[in-house]
């Protein structure tokens, strides 16, 4: 029963992914990720990672999918497309990735037996943690270098995005309203939100011993924000207000102090001190909702397009 | 047969079919933005072949490895911001690219007639 289930769920990935390749309709296609992105969080549920999936339908569900809808919504009928290929470059193509797929999948099949594994190591050292979420363990102990870099690889991505906004408004607003808010986007942008703040708070809070975490509830967060900017009820910050400015760089700012004052009062860079670890990753995750949130919804935003209020 | 189509395997499966779509997407598409879509599948299905990797390394009382689980959320992220670059930068070449027809290089004043 469970591989019908398997099965179907793969048809329609499939389905879908093909259906975004070949659809001629740019907004169609875009719908058509959305839908992939959902059905992929389930796929990720099927895999025992809720985590993942969470995370697949916050960000590369929703999160791309908005991006993607808005960037459609500016582009439309001033695309510049390029010469489609020939029927003859297509097919040489499709050979090559038909034959990179295989390739792949011939190595899926042929995995090593048994499976090398970390979740023995992974669990043996929860308990110094303090944590119940072996993931969560990962990403903040563990593999705590990981997570620092990818924060400050998101705050580039921001700053890659702002650099584009032109001279003339160099630190101003980012344009997030459209020309005409329909009345039910106003409606869910003042009903939404608290139930949103709440389930952000939530996800971020159960994430030490349960699936959630800070990516999760931070973009939960972000996308609560959005709404309230994109309906007009509260105009999106300057890109160089102080507040917004340390709302994104106080989680990665946090985290790096914590990890060299473990070089101090721990066994080195990153570390945490034996019994202080679990509150100190969960101050860590506090501040880091913050900036993720932040973060996400100003690369939504985009650079900015209205001059600074002074 | 059973063992072969664990969801394990079927969904690793799955993510190497889902590289071949994206990265022929990207190739060959006419659009930039839907090369930009052709990334993020692509992404999708590397992230699945991972979690099969996840899924078979299952043990110590977790159903999954949590390593790779934790490594595919943080690619996630990065894809996510990377597409978010890919799409600002795809929005002003296309604005440039309005004012350079135009014969007018004010591409914020631009957006108001769209």
């Amino acid at each position: 029963m469970t591989l019908l289930l398997d099965l179907a769920l793969v048809a329609w990935l499939l389905a879908l992914a093909v259906h975004v390749v070949v659809q001629r309709g740019e907004r169609s296609a875009i719908i058509a990720f959305l839908a992939f992105g959902l059905l992929l969080g389930l796929a990720w549920v099927r895999l025992a990672a809720p985590d993942v999936a969470l995370t697949e339908i916050a960000i590369g569900g929703g999160g791309t999918g908005i991006l993607l809808l808005r960037a459609e919504a500016v582009l439309r009928g001033r695309g510049k497309e390029e010469e489609p290929m020939t029927r003859a470059g297509k097919l040489a193509v499709a050979v090559g990735c038909a034959a990179i797929s295989a390739g792949l999948g011939l190595a899926v099949l042929s995995f090593a037996s048994p499976a090398p594994t970390l979740a023995p190591a992974a669990a043996e050292a929860l308990g110094a943690t303090g944590l119940g979420n072996p993931v969560t363990a990962v990403l903040l102990a563990y593999r705590a270098l990981d997570t620092l870099l990818e924060k400050i690889v998101v705050l580039l991505a921001l700053i890659g995005v702002w650099s584009l906004a032109p001279d003339g408004v160099w630190d101003g607003a980012p344009e997030v309203k459209p020309a005409i808010v329909p009345g039910p986007l106003t409606y869910l942008a003042r009903i939404l939100p608290p139930f949103g703040i709440v389930i952000g708070v939530y996800m971020f809070w159960v994430g030490a011993d349960a699936p959630g975490g800070t990516f999760q509830a931070g973009t939960v967060l972000a996308a609560m924000w959005l709404l309230v900017m994109m309906a007009g009820l509260k105009p999106p910050p300057d890109t160089s207000r102080p507040l917004l400015v340390l709302a994104l760089t106080g989680g990665p700012a946090l985290f790096l102090a914590i990890a060299f004052l473990g070089s101090i009062f721990a066994e080195g860079f990153l570390a945490y001190p034996e019994g202080l670890a679990k509150p100190l990753i969960v101050a860590i995750e506090a501040a880091l909702t913050l900036s993720v949130a932040a973060a996400l919804a100003m690369l939504v935003a985009g650079p900015a397009r209205k001059a600074p209020a002074r | 047969m059973t063992a072969s189509l664990s969801p394990g395997a079927l969904f690793g499966l799955c993510g190497a079919a889902l590289v071949g779509i994206g990265l022929y997407a990207i190739v060959t598409h006419p659009g930039l933005l839907r090369r930009i879509v052709g990334c993020n599948i692509l992404g999708a299905g590397i992230f699945l072949v991972f979690g099969a990797v996840a899924r078979r390394g299952g043990g110590a009382g977790f159903e999954a490895d949590p390593v790779p689980q934790a490594l595919v959320i943080t690619g996630i992220v990065v894809a996510f911001s990377a597409s978010a670059l890919a799409v600002a930068l795809l929005k002003r070449l296309s604005e440039l690219n309005v004012g350079e027809r135009n014969g007018t290089a004010a591409p914020t004043e631009q957006r108001g007639r769209l």
